[in-house]
Formats: C-alpha cells, sequence, structure tokens
C-alpha cells in the first residue's frame, strides 16, 4: 500500500472554502447560528473539531497560532490540536498571546485584551441555550426566527428563586447585538464580558453540533440578568494567584505537595502564558 | 513544591502512542496482515466500512488492525480519512433489484418470484464454539472450497444471481404508500456537504441511519418494536451480495459502471392498520434498510425506523409513539463516532468549568442555609412539590 498524501491544512479545499463562507454569514449575523456539513477530522467530536475547522479553513502559512485549553497552552489537548494544526500547515506556534495573529481555544478566553488583528476561535460542545428549554431544534429554530425567549427568562428566573443567584456556572447564556440569544461555550463568567465591544473578532466552532457563530469586533454582548439580580464574575474580594500575585484574572484550584509530603490547595491563574509573563516581570 | 495538575506535555502524548503500538504487538505473534483481516474478519471490515460511511475493503481493515478491532475506533479512522478526500461525483442511482444476490429471503411469503436463497447465514446455526477452528490448517480451508464447488454442481444455477424484488410484487398491487422517489437527474441530499437540518428530507435520514452505529440502531429499533413504539414490521426482502454502481458520462450522460459493492438491503412493511387516516386505500408503509457488506442486523434496525418516521411524518402513526418516532432523537444520537466522540471528551481537563460550578454550588449552599428564598421561594417550592404529586397520582 503507498504512504497517504495530505493536503495543506487537511481538509480538501472545497470543504475549507464552505466553512469560510458560513463565517462570513456568521459575522453578518451576529450571535446567529449557521449550520455547516462539519467534517470528520482524525480528533474526535468533542475534542475541538468544529474550532479546528475553522482554524484550518482560516490559517495562511504566515499565521502564527497559538492553542490553548483551559487557559493553559501545555494543557494534553492544546498540545494534541497544535501538533496536527502544525503537521499539515507548517505555521508558527506561540505560546505568547500578544504574538498571536490566531488563537484556538477551549474553555477559556486569554486575559490581555486582544486586538483587531487577532482573532479567536473557541471550541463549542454546546451551541444553543435554548437546548436546557427546548431540545427539539427544529422548535428552538423557530424560537430563534421570532426572537422568542420567554422561556429561557422563565428558566433564568426559577433559578434564581431556587439558588438564590442565576445558576449558571459557564455557557452563560447572552443577547448579542440585541438580538440573537447565543451561548458562550463553556467559558466562564469571568470571560463573558470580554466579549463586548471588543476590538478582536470571535468564531464560535461546534463540529459534532455542525454549526458557527460569530461575534464581530464592537458588538454589544450583554448576559441575561434582572434589574435585582444583576450579572456577576466569579470573584472573591481579595483572591490572588499563588505564583504571579494577579489579584484579577480567573483562578483555578491546584493540590500541591508541601516540602513534608503533606497536600494542601493554593489557586493560580488558569492562563498559564499571562500568568508566566507577571513572574518574569521582576 | 509540585503541582499535581496533569498538563500533559507533547512528550507524555508522543509516549503514549508508542505504548499503544506496544501493547498491540507485545504479544509476539507474527504481524496480523490486511488480507488476513479483510478476509477473515469480514464483518469488522464491513462495519468499519458502513459506520464509517466509505466503502474501501483494504483500508477498512487496516483500520480495524490500528483500532485493534474495536469497531468505533475503526469506523472512526475511516471517517477521518474520507474527510481528506473531495467528493467528485454523485453516482447514479444503484437499483438493488441490480444486485447479484448471494442471499435474499423474505419473511412476508414462503413463495416469492425466483425463490427464497438462504446463502451464507448463521441464521440457523447450533451456536456452540466450534474448538476444531482452533486448529484449522490449509487443508481444511481447501475441504471448505472443495464441499461449496459441489453445491454448484448440484444446482445448476449456482443460487447466485439476479432476483426480482418482493416490495415490486406489492407495488404493483398497490399495498404500499408510495415512497416519493428521486430521479437519476436528483442529486440526494448529501449530509457530508450540508448540515442535517429538521425537518429533514428522506434522503438525509437515510444516509444518517446508513453510517450509525449498529447498537444505537438496533436500541432504538428494538424499542420501537418491544413495547415504547408499535412498530410491528414484517421483513418483505432482506438480500446480501454484490451490487453494481454506475456514474453519469461526464458528457454524454449514460451510464458507466464503475464497480460493485459488497452490501446488504432490507424492505420492511408496516403493519396493516398504521395506514394514512382518511385514505381510501388503506396501504402498508415500507421501510429501506442499506449497510455495505453483510450487516444485517443494522440493515433491518434501520429499515424498522425508517418505517416508522415515516409513518410519524405521513401522520399515520398510531398506538404509542416512543423515542424511536422521534426523528431528531434518533438521528441525532445514534451516530456512534459523535455520541463516543463527546462522551469520552469528558477526559479532557474541565479544569475552569468546574472551579465555576465550584462557586454556583458555594452560592447555593449560602441561600440554602439562609433560606433566602423567602416568602415567594417556599410558595413557589410548595407548587412544584403540588405538580410532582399530581403527576405521579395521573401516572397511577
Amino acid at each position: 500500500m503507498h504512504e497517504l498524501h495530505y493536503t495543506y491544512g487537511l481538509i480538501d479545499e472545497d470543504s475549507k472554502r464552505e466553512v469560510r463562507r458560513a463565517l462570513l454569514k456568521a459575522v453578518a449575523l451576529p450571535g446567529h447560528q449557521v449550520p455547516f456539513a462539519s467534517r470528520d477530522l482524525p480528533i474526535a467530536r468533542g475534542w475541538g473539531t468544529g474550532g479546528l475547522q475553522i482554524t484550518l479553513a482560516l490559517i495562511a502559512p504566515e499565521d502564527v497560532l497559538k492553542v490553548i485549553d483551559q487557559g493553559d497552552d501545555e494543557s494534553v489537548n492544546a498540545v494534541n490540536l497544535r501538533r496536527l494544526i502544525a503537521q499539515t500547515t507548517g505555521v508558527s506556534l506561540t505560546a505568547v498571546t500578544a504574538d498571536a495573529t490566531v488563537i484556538q481555544t477551549r474553555h477559556r478566553i486569554p486575559e490581555e485584551r486582544l486586538r483587531a488583528d487577532q482573532i479567536l476561535v473557541l471550541q463549542v460542545p454546546m451551541v444553543d441555550p435554548l437546548r436546557w428549554v427546548e431540545p427539539n431544534l427544529e422548535r428552538a429554530t423557530v424560537m430563534h426566527g421570532e426572537a422568542d425567549y420567554g422561556r429561557m427568562w422563565v428558566y433564568m428566573y426559577e433559578s434564581v428563586v431556587r439558588a438564590g443567584d442565576l445558576r449558571i456556572a459557564t455557557q452563560y447564556p447572552v443577547i448579542v447585538a440585541d438580538r440573537y440569544l447565543m451561548d458562550t461555550t463553556p467559558i466562564p463568567r469571568w470571560d463573558v464580558p470580554k466579549l463586548h465591544q471588543a476590538d478582536a473578532l470571535f468564531l464560535f466552532g461546534a463540529g459534532r453540533e455542525k454549526r458557527i457563530y460569530a461575534v464581530p469586533p464592537h458588538t454589544s454582548v450583554a448576559p441575561l440578568e434582572f434589574e435585582d439580580v444583576p450579572f456577576r464574575v466569579e470573584y472573591t474580594p481579595g483572591q490572588r494567584c499563588a505564583r504571579c500575585g494577579c489579584g484579577d484574572s480567573f483562578l483555578t484550584s491546584h493540590a500541591v505537595s508541601d516540602a513534608d509530603g503533606a497536600t494542601r490547595w493554593v489557586t493560580t491563574c488558569s492562563d498559564t502564558s499571562f500568568c508566566a509573563a507577571r513572574q518574569a516581570v521582576p | 513544591m509540585g503541582y499535581i495538575a496533569a498538563r500533559g506535555g507533547t512528550a507524555a502524548i508522543l509516549n503514549a502512542e508508542v505504548l499503544v503500538e506496544h501493547y498491540r504487538s507485545r504479544g509476539g505473534t507474527p504481524p496480523l496482515t490486511l488480507d488476513q483481516i479483510q478476509h477473515q474478519l469480514r464483518h469488522a471490515v464491513g462495519r468499519a466500512m458502513h459506520e464509517g460511511a466509505l466503502y474501501a475493503p483494504h483500508l477498512a481493515a487496516l483500520a480495524v488492525k490500528q483500532a485493534e478491532g474495536d469497531s468505533i475506533e475503526a469506523s472512526f479512522l475511516l471517517r477521518a480519512y474520507r474527510a481528506t478526500l473531495p467528493r467528485v461525483m454523485a453516482t447514479l442511482p444503484a437499483h438493488g433489484r441490480l444486485m447479484q444476490c448471494a442471499r435474499r429471503i423474505s419473511a412476508a411469503f414462503r413463495d416469492i418470484p425466483g425463490g427464497q436463497l438462504l446463502g451464507p447465514s448463521t441464521d440457523y446455526q447450533i451456536r456452540l464454539l466450534r474448538a476444531t477452528l482452533a486448529r484449522e490448517s490449509d487443508d481444511d480451508i481447501a475441504r471448505i472450497a472443495t464441499l461449496v464447488e459441489g453445491f454448484a454442481a448440484t444446482h445448476a444455477d449456482g443460487g447466485i444471481g439476479h432476483f426480482p424484488k418482493v416490495v415490486d410484487h406489492l407495488r404493483a398491487h398497490q399495498m404500499v404508500v408510495p415512497v416519493p422517489t428521486a430521479t437519476d437527474a436528483t442529486e440526494p441530499f448529501d449530509i457530508t456537504r450540508q448540515a442535517l437540518q429538521f425537518p429533514c428530507p428522506r434522503s438525509a435520514r437515510l444516509q444518517a441511519l446508513a453510517q450509525a452505529d449498529t447498537g444505537s440502531l438496533l436500541t432504538y429499533a428494538y424499542s420501537s418494536v418491544r413495547g415504547y413504539g408499535d412498530a410491528h414490521p414484517t421483513l418483505a426482502e432482506l438480500r446480501y451480495g454484490h451490487l453494481p454502481i454506475a456514474v453519469a458520462h461526464p458528457v454524454d450522460g449514460s451510464a458507466v459502471w464503475i464497480g460493485e459493492l459488497e452490501a446488504t438491503e432490507c424492505e420492511t412493511v408496516s403493519k396493516a392498520h398504521s395506514v394514512r387516516a382518511g385514505d381510501a386505500a388503506p396501504r402498508f408503509h415500507l421501510g429501506y434498510g442499506f449497510t455495505y457488506g453483510q450487516g444485517e442486523v443494522k440493515a433491518i434496525s434501520m429499515a424498522i425506523l425508517d418505517s416508522v418516521l415515516n409513518q410519524v411524518r405521513s401522520g399515520g402513526l398510531s398506538g404509542e409513539s416512543g423515542p424511536a418516532a422521534d426523528e431528531e432523537f434518533v438521528l441525532l444520537h445514534s451516530d456512534g463516532i459523535e455520541a463516543s466522540g463527546f462522551t469520552a471528551h469528558y477526559k479532557l481537563p474541565h479544569y475552569v468549568t468546574f472551579e465555576a460550578d465550584l462557586q454556583v454550588l458555594e452560592r447555593a449552599k449560602r441561600h440554602a442555609a439562609t433560606n433566602a428564598g423567602g416568602r415567594l421561594g417556599r410558595a413557589l417550592a410548595a407548587a412544584f412539590a403540588n405538580a410532582a404529586a399530581d403527576e405521579e397520582d395521573g401516572d397511577a
């Protein structure tokens, strides 16, 4: 059997063009879910195939790529996706957010404000916030078409009554450009305000669900909230990263072994390159 | 101090790949050849092809080898390979009546035009482990070949050939609901080029079912005949053999035969009372199933589901509907590659989402502790409890 050869960016050119057409439509209709066929990639469904198809369809040889997972450049899946993109395109790679032109991410938006010449590609597991109240796609599509989000408000209200707060940890629902209800992917609430009136372009790809959507630069992104129960980000007064000392970043917990073998928990920045840069500054 | 959090770098991933190769080969046995897999594990190869939705027996054998026999992994490898290929053109519709049948049976009629042909089937085998297979020799294989030559000598027609279709007979007697048939000029909906949206055309449904996981289709179809539905199918015909494939000549449009597929085709009819309400002429609903290779259980399951969904679309479904009658539910949850990929993704780190979850949990705990729900909250909780109690009463 002869050796198998693959094209630049792995997917055939017609398919990449189709992804780009869906992207253009998504940018033109902020927050609207655009169906696309979604090719099968050598990465499992649910592991970032939507984001990967966007990246492969967009990336040019002169681009500089950063891939993060949980904010971390060295997380297993980030390493693996970066390896596939590098193998099939040969683009330059970086961990430094400011140096990247295309950033593919799962579950986080980098802490540094992104610039107008940067594109953030988000991997999306669940495309539609309406899934919580209407799992049937045919009916949910009609609800989006009519901007009929009443049941979502009832869901939010019940969550306040039962839990005392909007009981949504990640993939917080937002209204984009005063029109479409949109899922923010499992980014924490901390990252949601970064989507609002940003300089950069945010592209969302859901491979298994076969949808693409976008938040173009300078677009209004408003989290669902009540006048008396406002949207709040995760923040504990006095919180600090154990490594860089940052007081206003998203932190995750880690178990640390002391010299005497005892385990204790510390919190550190989830965005590792942001944290490393702060540590490097004397 | 060391951070325990898993940040598997490139080295760990590369080592994991080597370890997989090692676990596959460490038994010290001779490497499996693709020819051996293709011919002696033909059901594994067939399943990789129909679930991977790519007809490529030799590549499927490679996928089975690489996946160490894991059927979903093998079909995943083939499906991913398919995505690197450009789509050249659609074939002309392949007519099952042109199949060179090695097997065709009908459960609807004892005598069918052309007769029943059992062919290669384990249906009536006593499923006892045959210890002699453990010591199979080249001589044994030669003996089998001699026996089969004997079959051909006693049956002048060789038992293999073309047969009329049972459903053609039903159609001729106006016994089945006509299914809109695409003309040769119509391109079918292609789910590899357009996202599945609902309501979807039947060609999209059939494609989705054809590449679905065998076990998933079996579960839905079984649920529909066992108690969560009212399918009651009759198997009009099941045939297995080689199906010739043609494309339209790019210049004059004439059919050009480009090869043949090993395939299984199944047609079921629904029970008679599932006819369209108010229809002057009561008829059966058809269901269609197709797989590469000899995937009989999947072909039958697919035909049952297609029939149920046809009945739903026409408004003719009677009795219990059940999950198998929900087209979105069936089509969106039966793709083995998508379902397994997403289920397995929970192995990925979820530090960020879990941290956010922890904060929500903390807030909810504080809320419960201070009973901050107040009068309205308690009233609402009581209302929910009453509603739940009413539902239980209703069930009883």
